[in-house]
């Protein structure tokens, strides 16, 4: 047994000092880092302490609280569309698809986005905009007299944000959805149930957990997305990460983009606790 | 509803167009990038003028990727990034598979939060705590002791740390969840034949990690490559793929863009259908 204890503590100081540093010197300090700056002043004013100077400022001007609170209502209403849209998807393929074809679809849902997400959203633009695929048929078959601008609105944006995330929902539904027997679904069949019933009695109650882990993931990513509403997105319709990249790289104003980087910060750790409380998972078995 | 039960033929109508539907809004726009990267024309859309490669290899007006230093050298940067990122990632996230998997400590689990946590945590705020970090210590070490770390500066190897600082937890999922099922009773056994820790680690545990720690690999390389949000933050003079690409969609693009894509869609491609051969084969065997 001493012989045993020993070379654990050997083994353990090989990984716990990298993991160690790792965590420490790219997480930890890094996030303590920011939240300091965010409550100084910027460094050419030369007026070092507390302040809450960028936090007022934010909630000062409407611009800036109108994209946080925007942002983040996009974000749940893009999360909503993403659910109703995975649920099916990830029913066809573990209960209705063939046993077949359901490799086949799994790793078809899967190709798009092994491919970046730049390559994902450039698709998109050639196909939407004024001079793009749908115009050119409309115009060409007469159905539209003249080019209709159907990109850089909130609509393409939902959809785009809807596009790049959905994976993230299909694939920890269809996770848990395999572990459902179907002879539940049979019994509940044969005892008169209806589909909206079995749906809501059976279905998604045992597909909770799949559904929770899923909607928290696509909300992180939609919430913290730059490139979809950035190339999709109207002028009127910025995003919060962009308002964070205009200070610290625009307008170089770091202390208040550190702010912003923590309200947002903020903002998604109260959201994803809630949701985690509603559901009563932990942060764990969430991102398994 | 499912295989064994009766449907109205409407529903099962209903249902199919939908999921066909679906497959077309999935792949609709890599279809098209990719068909558009052939055609003889100086904007990627329709009308078709007629096929050529010339956005894969031409030279003059219409310059082919493979004729543009700037998109080659862009390409060149991710190459050598997703291959620093994925090494340094992998050996991260097996070290941490082991410490969480095989390793007791105190405050295991707060550490273990740690770990998971760049998972929720948005790329653009990880790129910019990253940034104001380490910009005050170069600061510091630069005021204070006159030493310059230009490595940590806005530059390839703050990008590459960026990248590794959540990679790493991808990584160490996916070789945890393979390391969760090997069977100690193996180490004991060779234990009592007298092989020490290392030996045990190198010759029974990490073989039995191997297709976890190639997936890895594979994963990290995948992630660096296209990785857009931590990287924004953190570039230097060398731009990786997508920053390149990015600014040259904003600023008005030529279907040389489209030819980067259907090289790398293709790519990708290939890469999942072998995986899928393969998985075949082992469940086979």
């Amino acid at each position: 047994m001493m012989t045993k204890s020993k070379r654990l503590s050997w083994g353990f100081f090989v990984f716990f000092i990298p993991v160690f540093l790792w965590l420490m010197l790219l997480i930890v300090l890094p996030h303590i880092e920011l939240l300091r700056m965010s409550f100084a002043r910027p460094a050419y004013l030369k007026q070092p302490g507390f302040t809450l100077s960028n936090y007022i400022e934010f909630f000062k001007e409407p611009i800036y609280w109108n994209t946080f609170f925007r942002t983040a209502m996009y974000s749940i209403t893009v999360t909503m569309i993403v659910l109703i849209i995975g649920l099916p998807v990830a029913f066809y393929i573990t209960k209705v698809a063939s046993f077949k074809t359901r490799g086949f679809l799994t790793i078809l849902i899967l190709i798009p986005f092994w491919v970046s997400e730049l390559i994902r959203v450039y698709g998109w633009t050639i196909i939407l905009r004024e001079s793009g695929i749908i115009n050119h048929f409309m115009t060409k078959y007469g159905i539209w007299k003249q080019p209709i601008e159907m990109l850089y609105n909130d609509a393409a944006m939902i959809m785009g944000l809807v596009y790049t995330s959905i994976l993230f929902m299909v694939v920890p539904i269809i996770g848990v959805m395999d572990s459902l027997d179907n002879s539940l679904i049979e019994a509940a069949y044969d005892l008169g149930a209806k589909k909206n019933v079995i749906w809501r009695q059976i279905i998604i109650p045992h597909c909770m957990p799949g559904i929770i882990s899923g909607c928290i993931i696509v909300f992180m990513m939609v919430l913290g997305s730059y490139l979809t509403p950035n190339l999709m997105g109207g002028k009127n319709s910025m995003w919060f990460t962009e308002q964070i990249y205009n200070q610290f790289i625009l307008y170089r104003n770091w202390n208040m983009g550190s702010a912003f980087g923590f309200l947002l910060l903020f903002m998604s750790s109260i959201i994803i606790w809630v949701a985690l409380k509603l559901s009563g998972q932990s942060l764990k078995e969430v991102v398994k | 509803m499912i295989r064994s039960l009766p449907n109205s033929k409407f529903y099962t109508i209903t249902f199919n167009t939908f999921i066909v539907l679906y497959f077309v809004f999935l792949f609709a726009p890599l279809l098209i990038t990719c068909i558009l990267a052939f055609n003889d024309s100086m904007i990627p859309t329709l009308p078709w003028k007629g096929f050529t490669l010339d956005w894969f290899f031409g030279t003059g007006k219409k310059t082919g990727f493979f004729h543009d230093p700037l998109n080659l050298r862009a390409f060149g940067v991710s190459f050598r990034l997703a291959i620093a990122v994925s090494l340094m990632s992998t050996a991260m996230g097996t070290c941490a598979a082991f410490l969480f998997e095989q390793e007791n400590f105190p405050l295991k689990n707060l550490m273990y939060l740690l770990m998971i946590a760049p998972i929720v945590i948005p790329g653009v705020i990880l790129g910019i705590s990253i940034l104001s970090f380490t910009t005050s210590v170069a600061d510091f070490f630069k005021n204070n002791f006159g030493i310059r770390l230009d490595f940590i500066r806005p530059s390839f190897w703050l990008v590459a740390f960026g990248q590794f600082s959540f990679i790493s937890t991808y990584v160490a999922m996916v070789v945890s969840a393979r390391l969760k099922k090997f069977d100690r009773t193996l180490e004991d056994a060779a234990y009592n034949l007298g092989a020490n820790r290392f030996q045990v680690i190198w010759y029974i545990t990490l073989k039995y990690l191997r297709p976890s720690i190639i997936g890895g690999l594979a994963l990290s390389f995948l992630l660096s490559f296209e990785n857009f949000n931590t990287t924004l933050f953190l570039v230097g003079a060398e731009f990786p793929l997508p920053i390149a690409l990015f600014n040259r969609v904003r600023d008005g693009s030529t279907p040389v863009i489209n030819a980067i894509s259907f090289l790398l869609i293709f790519a990708t491609s290939v890469c999942a259908m072998v995986n899928l051969i393969l998985s075949r084969k082992k469940k086979e065997d």
